[in-house]
């Protein structure tokens, strides 16, 4: 039966059990570090693709801090920006991906990343008729905000805090995108 | 008890989830759809199957007193290859289970299964333990999974049969609960017959 717990006992073989597996994981670790980065790769080309019009090859990703906090963006010649832009929804982080053409309109977006409420916030992901609104917005002649608020995006219907947040992600965007040409 | 009793036994008389009541985090969690409670049986399945085999070859010599980290130790092995495997393969599945899938390693059903029997069990019949067990996870998740997309979405694995949206609750957690409940109740109804 088991061997007996005495402390050399028990060191040796939680020693090399330890051994064992963390040699067993760099292994598959280093086989599928490659994959990996491919598949989140092909993710943020495939939303960057969604967001701006067509283009060829990976764009260079940059970040850029604003208003306190770090901004990623893909910055497409000839074509505009892809800004990844981060705020709080109603049941935790909302990320969006902003495109921003040339003129400083807003092309598409799409969500990154959410935890809105199943049937009522997460709609933001798959509600045709309140993510087709902002194509084309022309941030500075229209406001990016619901309508409760003074601005003329038409929310989800109860889902304000979550069309709330939608519309200021994508108007931190667009601020981050100003300050961008600002810049150059 | 022959090698198909232990198979069976783990989808009825040692049901995971409606007789042990064993690993409810992941059950309420992650079954707002048929397909999510699928796929997350089969991952607990993988995890279970291997980590029996392995404990089971190496509980003869493993001092007592450190039998649960050395087994712990084993499980979350398993646990992270599973995850960089579907991080690298099936990207898509592992965005719908993410954060549940390193939460396997607290899984008390596989632990559990590993102090209850792999421990003083054969390498085959720990396999066959695994696979019974494993499969009656999966069953019953994917059955929880099935009444809450029907309910709350109108749709089983993601065909919809009636527009617009069902009823909400039982996407979220309440929903969860009461699905589990009664199909608690009916399992063990129709069980002791």
């Amino acid at each position: 039966m088991a061997a007996k717990s005495n402390l050399k006992n028990m060191a040796l073989s939680l020693t090399l059990v330890c051994l064992v597996c963390s040699a067993l994981l760099g292994v598959v670790y280093s086989m599928t570090a490659e994959p990996i980065h491919k598949a989140e790769e092909a993710k943020v080309a495939a939303s960057i693709a969604r967001v701006l019009p067509a283009f060829e090859g990976m764009p260079e990703k940059a970040s850029v801090e604003s208003d306190g906090s770090s901004y990623t963006y893909y910055m497409v010649p000839g074509s505009g920006c892809a800004i990844i832009s981060t705020v709080g929804g109603f049941g935790g982080p909302l990320s969006l991906m902003v495109g921003i053409d040339e003129e400083g309109k807003v092309v598409n977006t799409v969500v990154l990343s959410h935890s809105e409420t199943p049937g009522l916030g997460a709609k933001c992901t798959s509600e045709t008729s309140f993510i087709d609104q902002f194509k084309g917005w022309d941030p500075s002649a229209r406001k990016l905000a619901v309508r409760k608020d003074g601005g003329e995006v038409d929310a989800i219907t109860a889902s304000t805090i979550t069309s709330r947040a939608y519309a200021k992600a994508i108007q931190n965007a667009v601020d981050v995108y100003s300050k961008l040409m600002g810049n150059e | 008890m022959s090698k198909f009793g232990l198979i069976t036994k783990g989808l009825l008389k040692e049901n995971p989830t409606f007789v042990l009541v064993l690993g409810m985090c992941p059950t309420l969690a992650t079954t707002t759809s048929a397909i999510n409670g699928l796929e997350m049986g089969l991952a607990t399945m993988f995890v279970l199957i291997l980590s029996n085999i392995v404990i089971s070859l190496i509980a003869p010599v493993v001092p007592d007193k450190v039998h649960i980290p050395v087994y712990i130790v084993v499980i979350a092995t398993f646990v992270t290859l599973l995850q960089l495997l579907m991080q690298a393969y099936t990207p898509e599945v592992y965005e719908t289970l993410g954060l549940f899938i390193p939460l396997i390693v607290v899984n008390c059903i596989v632990l559990g299964r590993a102090e209850a029997f792999a421990c003083k069990n054969s390498v085959g019949d720990s396999a066959l333990d695994g696979i019974g067990i494993g499969l009656g996870f999966t069953l019953s998740l994917t059955v929880i999974g099935i009444v809450r997309e029907i309910l709350g979405s109108g749709s089983v694995f993601g065909w919809k049969f009636i527009a617009g949206d069902g009823i909400l609750a039982f996407v979220m957690a309440p929903g969860a609960f009461l699905v589990l409940g009664y199909l608690m109740v009916l399992f063990n109804k129709l069980a002791k017959r």
